[in-house]
């Protein structure tokens, strides 16, 4: 099976989750500053949520910690990133 | 400078098990000193994508005499292939060497798979007598008088002391940033890789890529593969499994709103890419951000107590014709390396000590090569030359090969239609051609 859904792909990453999200997204800059919403496309694993009143819903449990929605933000203050804990996030096995 | 616990002090403190940091810490080691490696994830390599092609096997050969014996290596590349593609076609430059070098020893390049090499790699510092702490993310420097001192480890107690810190831990480099070393960086100066891993058997790996026994092939793709996207993707094969993803400038991605993987999606099934992956089953999914601006990102390399290696300095050389990140960042890593070394033979940490840096960078063609090819990033990575011509150089040969009755057309009078009926101005073309000289030619 050599297309498949992003649901498909990330079936195949294993991720080691903690207790405290390592991305923080203040939704209200979203709704009140933002219409680009670049960080819904950019996520390679799709975790930037549209939410109907113009914010953002964000979901760390599955992040590649690869810094794209950090970068491609253009609001001030919208994302705030750090690493997951040690051993904590993303685990790669075959990449 | 003040006394420390003296489980807490270190002589060289590498923050980051990557190929920079795994060869820093090896070389610091083997030279009798003190050093620390520290890595966030669970094991080195756990966090860590690339293509991957390491270019760096003669490199590695004068640490590790010939490491590839024992080293998690996929296949020796031996065949590289650019391609051009439009929507339905594709133009390819195929080049195979079957010897000197390339197939044989110490060979040209490797496909690794990085959890596995990097963790080979940080054993081998580790063996040399590297302290190797896993699971250690690394919040802050510490700072005495002005100068790094150490760094501060997301843990109880987490300050660490060290003379020299090392920092390499990667493109989104936390600790430059902290350092003062770094600026933030432009969505334009990033791309996005996203990748997956297909299992295929050998022998099938073999035979659809004309392969001799465990040889490899790496392609590359250049074109109408991103859609309107500046980027580009690859293809490379592994024993018992194909490496292939797609690369999309940051910025552009949020430009054409492109989700990365439909851009990937779209590349599988591209005609002359579709019969390549056939029968792939997906092993694994990953993403990482490449530095590719090259020397415009470069930071500040050193200051009081700290010098910056591998992609966290920038050292990715994506330059079109090159991709090479892996064996930068083990030179860098090395000169650093050497840097710290002598820092501490002098018993001197200060940014005029730690300058030497520099020199150590140019002795390793790390610099050089990054000035040589300053002009190439902005430009190659851009939209005429990365998805533009090439496109046209595969839809011209398809006007070219095509026999429909029509008249033939010589080629010049083909490639001045082709410009007519493109978007570029007749003026542009020619800068480009200048520009691709520029970048390339001397």
């Amino acid at each position: 099976m050599v297309m498949t859904t992003h649901e498909e792909k990330m079936r195949t990453v294993r991720f080691r989750v903690g207790a405290t999200p390592h991305i923080v997204v203040n939704s209200e800059i979203c709704r009140n500053e933002c219409s680009v919403h670049a960080c819904v496309y950019v996520c390679p694993a799709n975790l930037f949520v549209p939410l109907d009143d113009g914010g953002i819903l964000f979901n760390y449990e599955q992040c590649f910690e690869c810094g794209t929605c950090y970068i491609a933000c253009n609001q001030e203050g919208a994302i705030r990133w750090s690493y997951p804990d040690g051993g904590y996030g993303v685990t790669f096995r075959e990449s | 400078m003040t006394t420390h616990p003296a489980n807490q002090q270190f002589d060289v403190i590498v923050v980051g098990a990557g190929p920079a940091g795994s060869a820093a810490a090896l070389l610091v080691a083997r030279a009798g000193l003190k050093v620390l490696l520290l890595e966030r994830g669970e094991y080195p390599g756990a966090k860590n994508v690339s293509g991957a092609v390491f270019y760096g096997s003669a490199i590695l050969n004068e640490l590790i005499p010939n490491w590839w014996e024992q080293a998690p290596v996929e296949r020796p590349v031996c065949r590289r292939d650019i391609a051009f593609m439009s929507p339905t076609t594709a133009v390819a430059l195929d080049f195979r060497c079957a010897g000197a070098g390339f197939a044989t020893a110490p060979y040209n390049g490797f496909t690794v798979l990085r959890p596995k090499f990097d963790r080979w790699l940080a054993a081998q510092a580790e063996a040399a007598g590297a302290f190797v702490l896993t699971s250690a993310v690394v919040d802050d420097v510490l700072r005495e008088n002005g100068r790094i001192v150490g760094v501060r480890v997301r843990r109880e107690q987490g300050e660490i002391y060290g003379k020299v810190v090392i920092a390499c831990d990667g493109v989104n480099s936390f600790l430059a940033k902290k350092a003062g070393l770094q600026r933030e960086f432009h969505p334009h100066e990033l791309s996005l890789g996203v990748k997956e891993v297909l299992g295929l058997d050998p022998a099938i790996i073999q035979d659809r890529f004309h392969l001799t026994d465990n040889d490899g092939i790496a392609y590359e793709y250049l074109g109408a593969i991103t859609e309107d996207v500046h980027g580009g993707a690859f293809l490379y094969t592994n024993r018992d499994s194909l490496s292939l993803g797609v690369i999309g400038q940051v910025s552009s991605l949020v430009e054409r709103r492109k989700r990365p993987y439909e851009l990937l999606e779209r590349f599988k099934a591209h005609p002359a890419v579709a019969p390549l992956v056939r029968g792939g089953k997906l092993r694994e999914y990953s993403a990482h951000l490449i530095p590719e601006s090259g020397w415009a990102m470069k930071p500040k390399l050193y200051t009081d107590g700290m010098l910056v290696a591998g992609d966290a300095a920038g050292f990715c050389l994506a330059a079109g014709l090159y991709l090479e990140g892996m064996n930068y960042a083990m030179q860098s890593g090395l000169a650093a390396a050497e840097t710290a070394i002598l820092a501490c033979q002098k018993g001197n940490f200060s940014a005029r000590t730690l300058s030497v840096y520099q020199k150590n960078l140019k002795q390793r063609h790390v610099s050089t090569d990054f000035r040589a090819y300053r002009h190439a990033p902005s430009f190659v990575n851009g939209p005429r030359l990365q998805n533009l011509y090439p496109e046209m150089v595969a839809q011209g040969m398809e006007q070219i090969f095509r026999v429909d009755g029509a008249p033939k057309r010589k080629i010049l009078p083909l490639a001045y239609r082709m410009v007519r009926q493109s978007s570029i101005k007749p003026g542009q073309l020619l800068r480009d051609v200048y520009q691709v000289a520029r970048a390339y030619l001397w």
